[in-house]
């Protein structure tokens, strides 16, 4: 029968195509900063992180966590401080700032994983919301102005970061190892679980899977990633500020993830760079940015359920299919 | 170790003063077929989802293999060896046929929580997941997705996941409901292969599967048991014949 061959076989072009496509996508990030302003594009990479690292547990775990803000701009904080008023150097500062964002991760996932979609939704937000105005009133980091001026430091003591390029190639470094424990994660018998728990998970539990313990599991490595990008932006552009753990950045990286292709892997990348890039590029707008924001999200949730990423997807596996069996 | 495989004594669950379970005491002798019965509404999923823990019981204890298990969690009842199956076919939607069960197979690994660790190290249980495939007719399905199948093959996907994790004990709720005639023979064909080395309890409405099947028999009304016995004794007892088979069995 056809239908037994043409899956294998299309796993196996996937996949083959999938590595033609990373290779594409790297060289392209690799000669970008010569193209397109390289600040820009850090920042993209840095929402693109964390877009990847929120999508590990609202894609792939379905726990949609409206709270994700609270490790990105914690992090943040921490860095920016342990690298201003500590004067760690930039790499042990991103380590601490990581450390705590996931320390966060820990209490919130302890608090929040038993409980399921909207409440979990707003477990998660009102843990976020403590944290926002714990820093708005904690005097390290200054409320309003934020922590400001954030030396960039020499990486391992040698490399430059006040080079903009320089700079530029170390985060899309950070980038690419955080998407790369991501992808692994993914596709890793722990990912089997994690996408088996988010398709079936009273069948999970009759399989004898501890489900709770999985969803944690995935909620502390997302909250990590988290950390990291906001670890990284902070030292990118020198500022610890009350935006990044402010509610609106949740909902941000949520709007990401939904664009892209909420459970897919490129998705949120995509999503990352087109709201990046609108953001950048509708400055001009002023405050209309928000409302043109809010048009082409609920357009795209209208004509594209499954985000860009998910809509290409749906094209190219009917086209297969179809290729597969010309009969039907 | 006892006769009894499963045993309870006065499960009661009651929903805000509703008892929708009300002093059960059953028990399944280990290696037969045991069906419970009764029209709709008599409790029947409920006692499933006691009993794997689902539902936490109101009052009463349950024993397997002699254990009190009225405390656990229903991740820990499947670890010791009592699996269940759903009502509505229970499969993982846009898994591969083989990949349903891989996941099943997998726990045993004890690697399900190493994220960092290649998908193909689970590549090693494609010969013993195929082996399932095989024996529940699915082969040529291998790597469709599971949601493409049509319901009957479903249900026997459904049974070849729940048989990967070898269990002692099988809890199937309504395995041949929603199934055509074929679909029917070939799921108690299947249910009667794998009692050989295995307690079952079912909960089913096909009465002639139930005849054909089980050993004995205990028959759920209004939440608590009527009567149980064999299939010949209970089905000749007035107050079942007007509790349940009434109109349909005369």
């Amino acid at each position: 029968m056809v239908t037994t061959v043409a899956p294998v076989a299309t796993v196996g072009r996937r996949s083959r195509a999938g590595l033609v496509l990373t290779i594409v996508l790297v060289a392209l990030a690799l000669i970008a900063p010569l193209l397109v302003y390289p600040v820009f594009l850090m920042k993209a990479l840095c929402f693109a992180l964390f877009a990847c690292a929120f999508n590990l547990v609202a894609g792939y775990g379905g726990l949609l966590s409206f709270g994700h803000a609270a490790f990105f701009g914690s992090a943040g904080y921490v860095t920016a401080h342990a690298a201003k008023v500590w004067g760690f150097p930039t790499e042990l500062a991103i380590v601490v700032g990581v450390l705590a964002g996931t320390v966060l991760g820990v209490v919130f996932g302890w608090i929040a994983i038993r409980r399921q979609g909207i409440y979990f939704a707003m477990v998660t937000l009102a843990l976020s919301q403590m944290i926002y105005f714990y820093a708005l009133q904690v005097p390290f980091t200054h409320g309003e102005d934020g922590i400001q001026a954030v030396p960039r430091g020499h990486l391992f003591g040698f490399i430059d970061l006040n080079q903009t390029m320089t700079m530029y190639y170390v985060v899309l470094a950070i980038f690419l190892i955080g998407f790369a424990i991501i992808f692994r994660t993914i596709h890793s018998p722990f990912g089997q679980v994690l996408k088996a728990i988010r398709e079936n998970e009273p069948r999970a539990i009759s399989l004898g899977y501890r489900t709770e313990r999985y969803k944690l599991v995935a909620f502390i490595l997302s909250a990590a990633l988290s950390s990291l990008a906001g670890s990284t932006k902070s030292i990118v552009f020198q500022l610890a500020s009350l935006t990044d753990v402010h509610w609106s950045t949740s909902g941000e990286v949520v709007l990401m993830s939904l664009i892209g292709g909420l459970g897919t892997v490129l998705g949120p990348v995509v999503g990352a760079v087109v709201l990046t890039t609108m953001e950048n590029y509708l400055a001009q707008f002023g405050s209309w940015v928000t409302v043109i924001q809010g048009v082409i999200f609920v357009l795209c949730v209208l004509t594209l359920r499954s985000g860009i990423v998910g809509a290409i997807e749906d094209v190219l596996r009917r086209r297969s299919r179809r290729k597969a069996a010309p009969g039907v | 170790m006892s006769d009894f495989i499963l045993r309870t004594e006065g499960l009661t669950k009651e929903f805000r003063g509703f008892a929708a379970v009300r002093d059960v005491d059953l028990q399944v002798r280990r290696g037969t077929i045991h069906a419970l019965i009764g029209p709709n509404g008599a409790g029947k999923t409920t006692v499933f989802n006691l009993l794997t823990k689902f539902l936490p019981v109101t009052a009463g204890r349950i024993f397997y293999n002699d254990r009190d298990i009225t405390g656990d969690r229903p991740a820990d009842i499947a670890r010791r060896g009592m699996v269940r199956s759903f009502q509505i076919s229970a499969v993982f939607p846009h898994f591969t046929v083989r990949e349903n069960i891989r996941v099943a197979l997998q726990r045993v690994l004890g690697t399900s929580f190493h994220f960092w660790r290649s998908e193909r190290s689970l590549e090693g249980l494609h010969a013993r997941a195929d082996e399932l495939i095989e024996a529940v007719g699915l082969t040529e399905f291998t790597n469709v997705a599971a949601v493409e199948l049509a319901y009957g093959r479903k249900r026997a996907l459904e049974i070849a996941t729940t048989l990967a994790l070898d269990p002692e004990m099988l809890l199937l709720d309504e395995p041949t409901s929603g199934l055509g005639h074929e679909d029917i023979a070939r799921i108690s064909a299947l249910i009667k292969e794998v009692s050989k080395t295995r307690t079952i309890l079912m909960v089913e409405h096909n009465l002639s599967v139930v005849a054909e099947l089980s050993d004995t028999i205990t028959v759920l009304t209004r939440g608590h048991i009527l009567t149980q016995g064999r299939y010949e004794e209970v089905s000749k007892n007035p107050e079942v014949i007007e509790a349940y088979m009434g109109t349909g069995h005369g």
